[in-house]
């Protein structure tokens, strides 16, 4: 290694920007309309749980809105019928979506590649219906008006700006445990199975293993994503278990930069943008993510981020 | 008045029907993604809006330009098929040396576009679409009343499915489109133009979607939706199924159909998931599809 060798006192140019993030981050609601950054940050999480299995797995699964969705369900059945806190609430969302992960999980990973994409949109779209016909969730009309309630019983979440730091903490919570995932020796096995699996498995790993559990955490923080956005919008829908939103998830995903750190997160706040900034004109959202899609796969494949990051490491070398 | 378990012949037959019915348009279109899957190695995720795509051609050809549903079900099919050539010719073919997740996220994509541009223009109230006045009414069959339309429908999606089986198993062009999906860079050195022979085989997979979409117009309203709810229990029949052969996916189509109606009978609420839990059963006794073979 020819590169300046780092000590333990200094600080690394990636630390900067974190901490760049976190301050813009808690100083952001006093610029920005709150509701529309609680969304971002919901779905930037969503699709950091979903990179965590596409980036650093390499499986796509295509049903992760079932762990979006359900979750949302309990959490906002909770709050509302069984007058749960928050953090209970969200609690139960979470642990839905981790048992329903794993046994989606347990079932799914027998098959890989294209298969196991369609084996995960095919138990998702079977939740949906199950949503569709189970009486607690309320069919077209979902679960309106969940009480936010207040965190701990002492922080009244009906302030915004509460709940704004609220969900923000869980954000990056979230994402230093994913960071963590990934760093550790098992993200390293993780990320041996999606470059070379039959290699991984003559290595003695037991692939399917670490699959399942690979899976179940990234379904469970999914869930949790799901979890506080039924809060946030103190709702939860239909709209958040159908194929659309398991979609949108990979729309985030692939045009923020598959397998990147901050990705998902890019990817997530663009899509939400465009869904906010074209929702009055009938199916032009829809359209527009189709061509996206088409764009990133054809032109695009390392997303924003994947762009960027080569582009500022030259021009960091140079300068 | 005869029953048969307590159910009324008539119900029980009547939902058979429907079952067949649901089981004929599984079978068309999944042997279509099977065909594309063998040579082309991708999920062709915009199935479902190409067979929408059919539908709406026949409806725009009745309302536009006056031609019937006879001519609709031989130009709608050709229209559409062209239009996925297209497709494969401009997109598709760039995606042959990725891994094939890549074509099933373009796919989607191409799904949404195709499907929010007709949203777009028609809304997403169904258009109605009357049945050819030749195959209206129906047959008292005794047990049950036989609407001529749907008769025809299975008749006509199984002379379809048995005629591609033949195509591909029986003739030469078969020989060397089996051939291909083995091996296509050994195909190609003996002098087979193996690219477009993929086009003709893509185009050939749209044309069953959008034939099947003719069929299905008068049956369903013709509506931009009612292809994305019905590709992804294509997508578990094909999973149930697997994709190594072409006769397993249209037996494994019209079977769970029948399954489907049959669980309509019994237990209602069940129908819609059924076909999941197959798959799920599936999965856990013979991973690689009924029909599959284990790679």
């Amino acid at each position: 290694m020819s590169s300046t060798p780092t000590s333990s006192g200094s600080v690394s140019p990636q630390k900067i920007l974190v901490l760049a993030l976190i301050v813009l981050g808690l100083i952001a609601p006093f610029g920005i309309y709150p509701i529309f950054l609680m969304k971002g940050l919901c779905f930037a999480l969503f699709a950091a749980a979903f990179n965590l299995l596409l980036g650093y797995v390499g499986l796509l699964s295509f049903g992760h809105a079932m762990f979006f969705g359900f979750s949302a369900y309990v959490t906002a059945h909770g709050a509302k019928e069984w007058g749960l806190t928050p953090e209970l609430a969200v609690l139960a969302g979470v642990a839905t979506a981790v048992v329903l992960g794993a046994f989606t999980g347990w079932l799914a990973i027998r098959r890989s590649g294209i298969y196991f994409a369609m084996v995960t949109l095919a138990f998702s779209q079977m939740m949906y219906f199950v949503a569709v016909q189970a009486p607690f969730t309320h069919g077209e009309d979902g679960i309106q008006g969940v009480p936010r309630g207040h965190l701990f019983g002492l922080i009244d979440l009906n302030s915004t700006l509460n709940m704004y730091y609220f969900v923000f903490a869980l954000f990056v919570g979230a994402l230093l445990i994913i960071h963590r995932i990934i760093h550790s020796p098992f993200g390293q096995v993780l990320k041996a199975i999606r470059d070379n699996e039959p290699r991984a498995i003559s290595l003695g790993y037991e692939v399917e293993r670490y699959k399942l559990l690979a899976f179940t955490l990234s379904a469970g923080l999914a869930g949790l994503a799901g979890s506080v956005k039924a809060l946030v919008f103190q709702l939860a829908s239909l709209a958040d278990v159908h194929w659309h939103a398991s979609g949108e998830v990979v729309l985030m995903t692939l045009l923020g930069g598959v397998g990147t750190v901050f990705g998902p997160t890019v990817g997530a706040f663009l899509v939400v943008a465009i869904q906010n900034y074209f929702s009055e004109v009938g199916s032009w959202v829809t359209i527009i993510q189709g061509v996206i899609f088409v764009f990133c796969v054809l032109l695009f494949r390392s997303g924003m981020v994947g762009v960027l990051t080569p582009w500022l490491k030259r021009r960091g070398i140079r300068g | 008045m005869m029953t048969i378990f307590g159910i009324p012949a008539q119900a029980l037959f009547g939902q058979l029907l429907l079952g067949l019915i649901n089981g004929a348009f599984y079978a068309m279109l999944s042997l279509g993604l099977a065909l594309i899957f063998g040579l082309l190695n991708i999920i062709n995720f915009s199935h479902g809006a190409l067979y929408m795509m059919g539908a709406f051609v026949a409806w725009l050809l009745l309302t536009v330009l006056g031609a019937g549903y006879w001519t609709a079900l031989v130009v709608a099919p050709l229209l559409v098929a062209v239009f996925g050539m297209i497709i494969e010719r401009t997109m598709l073919c760039r995606l042959y040396k990725l891994d094939h997740l890549y074509g099933l996220l373009l796919t989607f994509g191409l799904a949404l576009v195709i499907e929010g541009v007709f949203r777009q223009l028609y809304g997403i109230s169904g258009m109605p679409y009357a049945v050819p006045k030749e195959l209206a009414g129906g047959w008292n069959l005794g047990f049950m009343y036989l609407p001529i339309y749907r008769a025809w429908v299975v008749m006509a999606s199984m002379v379809l499915c048995l005629g591609s089986w033949l195509l591909i198993e029986k003739t030469k062009l078969g020989a060397y489109l089996r051939a291909a999906t083995e091996n296509a860079t050994l195909v190609q050195a003996f002098g087979i133009n193996v690219p477009v022979m993929i086009t003709l085989t893509y185009g050939f997979g749209v044309a069953l979607a959008a034939i099947a979409g003719v069929l299905a117009a008068p049956i369903y309203s013709v509506n931009p939706l009612m292809g994305s709810n019905l590709i992804i229990v294509v997508f578990a029949v094909v999973v149930i199924g697997g994709m190594g052969s072409i006769l397993g996916a249209i037996v494994t189509g019209f079977l769970l159909g029948l399954v489907e109606g049959l669980t309509k009978v019994f237990y209602p609420e069940a129908a819609s998931t059924v076909i999941f839990v197959v798959m799920a059963i599936v999965l856990l006794i013979k991973p690689a599809g009924l029909f599959g073979k284990r790679s």
